[in-house]
């Protein structure tokens, strides 16, 4: 190796360029992207896993529920979509826990970046597993035999709204990333917050078999409302009322988690 | 003279741990200080509060004249951050992890990449450039380390433990770019576990023990007051310790001891008694398996400062 550094003489100042935080984010995201295709057994739970979530449903419940496994596909594709991207977000929560107290993290914190860069950068990175979790399950459900009633734009409308508010949600999971000591931890925590969210739902069975303590539940969780407008905007059906409100409570989730997420991030050293 | 960083009465404390307790350190510009103390010294806390990682409990921390806390952000755009544990990004390649750390000190994509190219050339990492940084050696991921810290041209640069568990070929390495860092006029803030380390690169070192600085001053002063070298003797022929130990003793005017197993050794205050055994072993025809003229290791530097060994504090921390 050669042994001199050339440097200026007279260190110049790092001159300061506009919309840092925005720049910063999007390099971090980048990131974050090539370390997702780089690692493509880190995309099992975004294509393996919820293809075998459905083939367990339609082909175990599909008789029982529907009376038949065609007629259930049609019911569980378009609300499991908001599971399965829900679960990617997750993800997010428990990656960043690991990578956290690895050195790289330290660097990050000793550059003159805004604090919460690392953050929006992780999350966004991760916008790539969302879209390859929507693909994968699309792609499963239409080879089953499962046919969109609206049209693709609506069909599209679903897709994006899904991910929209898996993102706002995965906030969450940050948040609880960044409280936890182990990625374990994480992923334990976030399970037990996920599991009445997505399960409390209508998603594999109709509302109207359930008890009244849990329909109840299902009309105040917001998880049921994006599954609602899923189905809407795929399968045909009044779409406004459970898009407006699955708009809501995901904008409610970022304004809550987000600020709170960077504040526990700040905090932990 | 101005100085390029400096704390006063530093404190932190994680728990009912004192990580340090009232540190002081100064470095003047374009100088190296030494920091040189064991594991859980608090060097490493040290270096994290004035790299802006750490916010202390008392005291403060400037850096070119900027208080750490009050005024990270522009702290930050002074340093250059080497960690203990290399912390460059595993699944990303050479170039990548310099281009990302360029634009993220806001320079333009394609300056960030002229940049990197730049150090990965310097730092002899050129042809490994666009593997991933896992498949890479220990000293060839130190000095990608090192690259990170200083895509920004750093007027300050922290290095923690930058050599700790590289081969004898790679610390050279490793101590070269450190002195030409030096040269050029940058401040450097060198931890390390290892005397000679401090000794061949810093211009002044401060001894660091349970969080306090116990000694302080340029590598001769502190060579001064733990009694400067010592040279070891081993005969191959165990039977002729004596005729050693006698010929060595009239050298250096001061009689050896005898550690153990065949060994003797002297503490000198010059290296010239060193050439003056070697001739003499020559003479007598004594033939030796190994012969060693060493500084002080950091036991015998704590030994000497505190009574204590160095090893005794990490079993008790």
């Amino acid at each position: 190796m050669t042994l001199t550094v050339e440097r200026a003489q007279a260190p110049a100042p790092l001159r300061k360029r506009p919309f840092g935080l925005v720049r910063h984010s999007l390099a971090l995201g980048r990131r974050s992207l090539t370390k997702t295709l780089r690692t493509p057994e880190q995309l099992l739970d975004v294509t393996l896993q919820p293809i075998v979530f459905v083939l367990i449903y339609v082909y175990l419940l599909g008789g029982a529920v529907a009376g038949s496994t065609q007629d259930y596909l049609q019911f569980l594709l378009p609300a499991i979509l908001v599971q399965t991207v829900m679960f990617a977000g997750m993800a997010t929560g428990v990656n960043l826990n690991t990578d956290i107290d690895k050195g790289v993290f330290d660097r990050f914190r000793s550059l003159p970046i805004g604090r919460s860069a690392p953050l929006i950068g992780s999350v966004l990175g991760d916008l790539a597993r969302y879209l390859v979790a929507v693909v994968s399950l699309l792609a499963c459900g239409l080879l089953l035999g499962f046919r969109i009633q609206t049209d693709p734009l609506s069909a599209l409308a679903a897709c994006l709204l899904t991910v929209f508010f898996a993102f706002s949600l995965s906030w969450a999971f940050v948040l609880i990333g960044m409280l936890m000591r182990s990625p374990g931890g994480v992923q334990g925590t976030a399970f037990l917050v996920l599991f009445p969210l997505t399960f409390g739902t209508s998603m594999i069975t109709p509302k109207e078999t359930l008890p009244g303590w849990l329909q109840t539940w299902v009309e105040l969780n917001p998880v049921a409302h994006a599954m609602d407008a899923s189905r809407a905007l795929m399968l045909g059906g009044p779409a406004t009322g459970p898009v407006m409100w699955t708009l809501l409570s995901s904008v409610l989730f970022l304004a809550v988690f987000a600020p709170l997420a960077v504040r526990a991030y700040r905090r932990r050293t | 003279m101005t100085l390029a960083f400096e704390t006063r009465g530093l404190v932190k404390r994680f728990g009912k741990t004192t990580a340090l307790a009232g540190v002081d350190l100064a470095a003047p510009q374009g100088t190296v200080l030494g920091v040189l103390g064991p594991n859980g010294a608090g060097k490493t806390t040290a270096v994290r509060v004035l790299a802006t990682l750490l916010r202390p409990d008392e005291g403060h921390a400037t850096v070119g004249g900027l208080d750490v806390v009050r005024h990270a952000a522009r702290v930050r755009r002074l340093i250059g951050l080497t960690g203990q544990y290399a912390s460059v990004d595993d699944d990303l390649t050479g170039t990548e992890n310099l281009v990302l750390i360029g634009e993220l000190l806001d320079l333009r994509r394609g300056e960030a990449k002229a940049r990197a190219a730049e150090l990965l050339k310097e730092f002899g990492l050129a042809e490994a450039a666009g593997r991933a940084a896992k498949t890479y050696s220990g000293g060839m991921r130190r000095r990608l380390d090192l690259a990170a810290g200083l895509v920004g041209r750093p007027s300050v640069v922290y290095l923690d433990e930058p050599t700790t568990g590289l081969d004898p070929a790679k610390r050279d390495d490793m101590w070269s770019v450190i002195r030409s860092l030096a040269a050029d006029g940058v401040t450097v803030l060198l931890t390390t576990q290892y005397l000679e380390e401090a000794d061949a690169l810093a211009d002044n070192i401060s001894v660091i023990d349970h969080g306090r600085v116990i000694a302080n001053g340029t590598p001769a002063e502190l060579k001064h007051v733990v009694g400067g070298q010592t040279i070891l003797v081993r005969p191959a022929d165990p039977a002729r310790l004596a005729d050693a130990a006698a010929l060595v003793g009239a050298v250096v005017g001061r009689t050896p001891e005898s550690p153990g197993r065949g060994v003797i050794t002297v503490p000198v205050e010059s290296d010239t008694a060193f050439t003056e055994v070697v001739r003499r072993l020559d003479q007598e025809r004594i033939s030796v398996t190994e012969l060693s003229l060493r500084l002080p290791s950091l036991d015998e530097v704590f030994f000497t400062l505190t009574g204590r060994h160095a090893e005794e504090e990490e079993n008790a921390a």
